[in-house]
């Protein structure tokens, strides 16, 4: 016996809704935790991803003792937050004698652990140690602009896959146009050695140049540390092609005059142009225009060409 | 030398790569290291906004408004693609048959209120509720009542409705697409032998059910493997208490201790109204003070209920409001002690 439930209020109806799968997928929201001990470093850095991410992410303060993503028991945890706030993107961190300051950054796919990224923070300096003009401080939820500089996120493994987490994790919300007038932070990563990677949060002033785009000038804002990379899981294949599909229901073109359903097959209409018969070319050919009437006619005029010839020389 | 100078620009993510970008010489201060990165991101977002500034923008209240292009590096999806719905059992039917959707009117025309009324829902036209009178057909039995039968028949139509949906909806979840806000639920478990429903069993006795099991090995569980992660038994050994063979007797005879708790258990739930004895002598002394002590003369009907066993007050006396709960209390005070027992 099976009893079918639907919501009975309209906001749960449109909560439900919002987290249904959707063809073309607009921001991932992210979960920030941690786990049994956290330094003061640490506290700060999960506390200043939170306020960069203010309405897109879900900051959980417990401490969890039973989350070990790189372990394969130790990620039910995970699965089940995500699963219960709707959040692709988590942000885990913890300190331990081993690795201190660590932040376990990682993505899931249908709320299953798709991929992971440890690294751990160094030389962190909050936002508050900034001094900036307060009128040049980034709007919470603006889109920033991401920069990468470094050949090693081109050539290292962990630092491509690092580049490509750091992207989700930080690209705003997926939007079709954008006000040019909200543009103003910008994420500045650079690749310093083949482990190490500098990340830095600045604001963006836009300066009256020449011509239509204004001249860029940044100036450090948010909080910058350095990010070292530690360990990192890759998906695996067949996640990551499902993962990746995209699906063609919305790029197909349109094709017109093309209708079919599963009894008669499929149907075209063809559209003939206007055949103006009165001034069409008939098909016999005329008889002035046939190949060997303009031979002979040659002929003709050569032959007469000679005879005119030797006529003069006689 | 055209190559070197490359970079990768993704207008749809406002990102921007160098993939060609090294330090000449490894920065010796932090400082330094910082105006380097600094100055290579500001030309790395100069590429963007060049970009960005030339696409069409359109005029919007707070200022220019562009189309952004679809971006080129690809990222993963956090949900899966959106399963398409499979067709329902009427669906495929009208395919088969041909039939046409056909447009209805949400208002149509009542002939019998001369109105314009709805075609479903509260107040709507032909509403089977609404005949008054239902002439009788020859095939109709006598002592047959018509409107019972309209609403049973009804109630049938609705029923098969609803069947045939939930087959929609279970052939839709076995494809795994389900709509985001129908979720199915079992109501009840197939009966298999007894009538009754197996008895839900809780996360504490789940987890003693291994220590059960090793009570009927020889040697009571002690040397069996352990599953990792399998919690040592919470109550191990005998689970009764008995009395010593021998004890003196007196104050602390523990025997004589249990079959007083018995004794009271079984008297006090026999008898509804005990008298608290000490309680209601020190209640009249408190009484007796107070009344002492203002020679006013302070009415005492509040004291007199109270000295009566079952707190009922005397037919003289003046009806105060707080009589009632006196009543209750000295009831409940008497039986609720001997009940706590």
């Amino acid at each position: 016996m099976m009893k079918i439930n639907t919501p009975k209020k309209k906001r749960v109806l449109r909560e439900l809704e919002k987290r249904a799968p959707k063809l073309v997928e607009t921001g991932k929201k992210t979960l920030i935790l941690q786990g049994l001990k956290t330094s003061n470093v640490l506290n700060s850095v999960l506390k200043e991803i939170y306020h960069l991410k203010r309405d897109s992410a879900v900051r959980y303060t417990r401490k969890n003792d039973n989350i070990r993503p790189f372990e394969s028991g130790g990620e039910t945890s995970l699965e089940f937050f995500s699963q219960k706030t709707d959040c692709s993107i988590f942000v885990y961190g913890n300190t331990s004698k081993k690795r201190p300051d660590n932040i376990i950054i990682g993505r899931t796919y249908d709320h299953q652990i798709y991929d992971l990224v440890e690294v751990g923070v160094e030389n962190f300096k909050p936002m508050e140690s900034f001094k900036y003009d307060k009128k040049l401080a980034p709007q919470v939820g603006s889109k920033p602009f991401i920069t990468f500089a470094g050949e090693g996120f081109e050539s290292i493994d962990e630092l491509k896959h690092l580049k490509e987490v750091l992207l989700d994790l930080f690209r705003g919300e997926v939007v079709e146009s954008l006000s040019l007038v909200g543009l103003d932070r910008v994420y500045v990563i650079t690749a310093v050695s083949s482990d190490r990677v500098f990340l830095t949060h600045c604001a963006v002033r836009l300066k009256k140049s020449g011509s239509v785009v204004p001249r860029i000038e940044l100036v450090e804002v948010g909080p910058s540390m350095d990010l070292v990379v530690r360990r990192h899981r890759l998906p695996n294949e067949s996640l990551r092609k499902e993962a990746m599909r995209i699906s063609t229901d919305g790029l197909k073109k349109k094709i017109k005059n093309v209708v079919g359903d599963s009894i008669q097959g499929k149907v075209g209409k063809i559209y003939m142009p206007d055949q103006k018969i009165g001034e069409m070319a008939l098909p016999n050919k005329a008889k002035g225009v046939k190949r060997e009437r303009r031979e002979a006619k040659i002929k003709h005029s050569e032959h007469a060409a000679k005879k005119k010839k030797e006529d003069a020389a006689d | 030398m055209e190559a070197e100078n490359q970079m990768q620009v993704d207008l749809g993510h406002l990102l921007a790569f160098d993939p060609y970008h090294h330090f000449p010489s490894p920065p010796k201060s932090r400082e330094e290291l910082v105006t380097q990165c600094l100055s290579e991101g500001t030309k790395l977002v100069q590429a963007v906004v060049d970009g960005l500034f030339n696409l069409t923008s359109t005029e919007a209240l707070e200022g220019p408004l562009v189309k952004l292009p679809k971006p080129t590096t690809r990222l993963p999806r956090e949900k899966h693609l959106p399963r398409p719905k499979p067709p329902t059992k009427w669906e495929l039917f009208a395919k088969s048959k041909g039939i046409q959707k056909r447009k209805k009117n949400k208002v149509l025309w009542d002939e019998q209120t001369d109105s314009w009324k709805r075609s479903y829902g509260y107040d709507r036209v032909n509403d089977d509720a609404d005949v008054p009178i239902i002439e009788a057909k020859m095939t109709d039995e006598p002592g047959g009542d018509p409107f019972a039968k309209r609403k049973e028949e009804k109630k049938k139509r609705v029923e098969k409705t609803e069947k045939n949906r939930l087959q929609n909806l279970k052939q839709a979840a076995k494809i795994g697409a389900l709509p985001s806000h129908v979720q199915l639920a079992a109501t009840a478990l197939p009966i298999t032998g007894t009538q009754a429903p197996p008895k839900k069993i809780t996360k504490d006795e789940l987890g003693s059910v291994a220590g059960l099991a090793a009570t009927a090995t020889a040697s009571g569980g002690k040397f069996d493997k352990k599953v990792a992660g399998e919690k040592p038994v919470k109550h191990q050994g005998k689970h009764r208490k008995f009395l010593p063979a021998a004890e003196g007797s007196g104050m602390g005879n523990r025997e004589k201790e249990q079959t007083d708790k018995v004794l009271n258990k079984l008297m006090a739930k026999n008898s509804h109204e005990i008298l608290n004895v000490g309680k209601a002598v020190s209640m009249y002394n408190v009484k007796k003070q107070r009344d002492g002590r203002n020679q006013k003369g302070r009415s005492s009907f509040d004291s007199s209920s109270k000295l009566k066993p079952n707190g009922k007050p005397m037919k003289g006396d003046k009806k105060s409001p707080y009589q009632k709960s006196r009543k209750g209390g000295s009831h409940g005070g008497g039986s609720k002690k001997g009940k706590a027992e």
